[in-house]
């Protein structure tokens, strides 16, 4: 049985516009994350935490965005058992 | 550390990288594993250095693995509490396997560590994948001979693992639908960290391990290892990010390619069978190991263990090894990808044919 179809475009176009974003904010900025980067390994040991929560933060939107974009294009899970799978 | 350790990115950087991290994120999101055996190379043929390449490689494996999983879990495929427990233990594994890495260098140098890489390579990848190619052709070959039907059989050894009862270890999980003892379970996880402290991979021994060893379905198995591969992969992010050799702009490049290939890996799933998931990686654990003959009479000719060899010979017999893991991960997109648009051409047809019937 597939999932009933929803539409998706809205929540695409906007978790997309917030990806984009982001990626515009981190390349814009991209000599602070060197330089946060260099004051790490001089000593500032608690900035070694901005590369996981951008991480984090990427994957919540941008996961969101291309989630929503394949099945915005069609591609669905089909539901099924684990154990016993029928095609 | 120095700036120059991040290099300047350019469009023709950031769309190879796209790429690869978007096959490697479909071959992560349909065996729980893969990718990260191209990227580190493809990085440093790009200038990154190794230490930057492994640790912006580590960087995106874990928010990748993290949205695999949770797409997974939907579901109904990821055993959390199994993946936890593995990933603590492998966590364990990493620091022995990067102990014995700096013990070999010490030893015998740069080309005698690329020599025990090479090693553990071909030993754990002919044995593993071999074995795990052999029954996915039995598994297809049952399938043929009993129909669609198969259920999943628990493989005599993870019986017996299964029928051991040892008092105050006793732990039930989901995905074995069965209790087994966690002293069986530190060791596979110690020995997932290990190998991915050695070749990246870490889910070459812990899906087949969590298979074969523990009776899990290859679909829990793969999707399990994500929750693995999150786990070590925070962890060592957090480690090489102490260390400020973490380039989060070459890594977001290749989270953006792997977030839209893990998508379609974890969709793929619900399409196929287990069989298919095996075949899969075993496909591509037997071609990885091919890589590795390319680079073996490089390390030897360097160590004095052979004749010497030219470099240009050399250097020619890597590139061929490259070459040969970029094909891995190309054949295991594209396979994955036939299943996908075949299961999903099947289950329409099926559900037509249902409404055909209905509406009768």
């Amino acid at each position: 049985m597939s999932h009933p179809a929803k539409p998706s475009l809205l929540p695409t176009l906007t978790f997309g516009v917030a990806s984009i974003v982001l990626f515009y904010l981190l390349f814009h900025f991209s000599g602070h994350f060197v330089d946060w980067a260099l004051r790490t390994t001089h000593g500032e040991k608690a900035l070694f935490l901005i590369p996981v929560v951008v991480a984090f933060v990427f994957s919540y939107f941008h996961g969101q965005f291309t989630g929503h974009f394949w099945e915005m294009l069609g591609l669905r899970a089909a539901k099924v058992s684990v154990v016993t799978k029928k095609k | 550390m120095d700036s120059t350790l991040f290099i300047d990115i350019n469009l023709y950087t950031a769309t190879a990288l796209f790429v690869v991290g978007f096959v490697g994120g479909m071959v992560s999101g349909f065996i729980g594993s893969g990718g990260a055996f191209v990227l580190t190379p493809a990085m440093m043929t790009l200038g990154v250095p190794g230490i930057v390449a492994v640790a912006s490689n580590m960087c995106h494996k874990f928010p990748k693995s993290l949205v695999g999983a949770m797409k997974r879990h939907k579901y109904g495929q990821v055993d959390i509490k199994l993946g936890l427990i593995m990933g603590v233990f492998a966590e364990i594994g990493v620091l022995i396997g990067k102990h014995a890495m700096t013990s070999v260098k010490h030893a015998f140098g740069d080309v005698g560590t690329n020599l025990y890489v090479s090693v553990v390579f071909v030993i754990v990848l002919a044995v593993v994948g071999g074995f795990v190619l052999r029954d996915a052709f039995r598994m297809i070959k049952r399938e043929k001979e009993g129909g669609d039907d198969m259920p999943h059989e628990v493989p005599k050894l993870a019986r017996w693992v299964q029928s051991i009862h040892i008092p105050g270890t006793m732990m039930y999980f989901n995905a074995l639908k069965a209790k087994v003892s966690v002293l069986f379970i530190v060791p596979l996880g110690i020995a997932t960290g290990m190998l991915a402290a050695t070749i990246a991979v870490g889910g070459f021994i812990g899906v087949p391990a969590m298979i074969y060893v523990l009776g899990a379905p290859a679909l829990m198995a793969s999707a399990t290892e994500l929750v693995i591969a999150f786990v070590m992969g925070m962890g060592g992010t957090m480690l090489y990010s102490m260390d400020g050799v973490v380039d989060i702009r070459l890594a977001m490049i290749i989270l953006a390619g792997s977030l839209f290939g893990i998508q379609i890996g974890a969709i793929g799933t619900t399409y196929v069978k287990d069989s298919l998931v095996k075949f899969v990686m075993g496909l591509i654990m037997i071609i990885v190991l091919f890589s590795r003959f390319f680079y073996v009479p490089g390390y030897l000719s360097h160590l004095g263990l052979i004749d010497p060899m030219r470099e240009s010979t050399i250097d020619t017999l890597k590139v061929f090894g490259d070459v040969t893991l970029v094909i891995a991960l190309a054949v295991g997109g594209l396979t994955i990808i036939v299943a996908l648009i075949k299961g999903m051409a099947a289950h329409r047809r099926s559900q037509e044919a249902q409404g055909t019937l209905g509406n009768a």
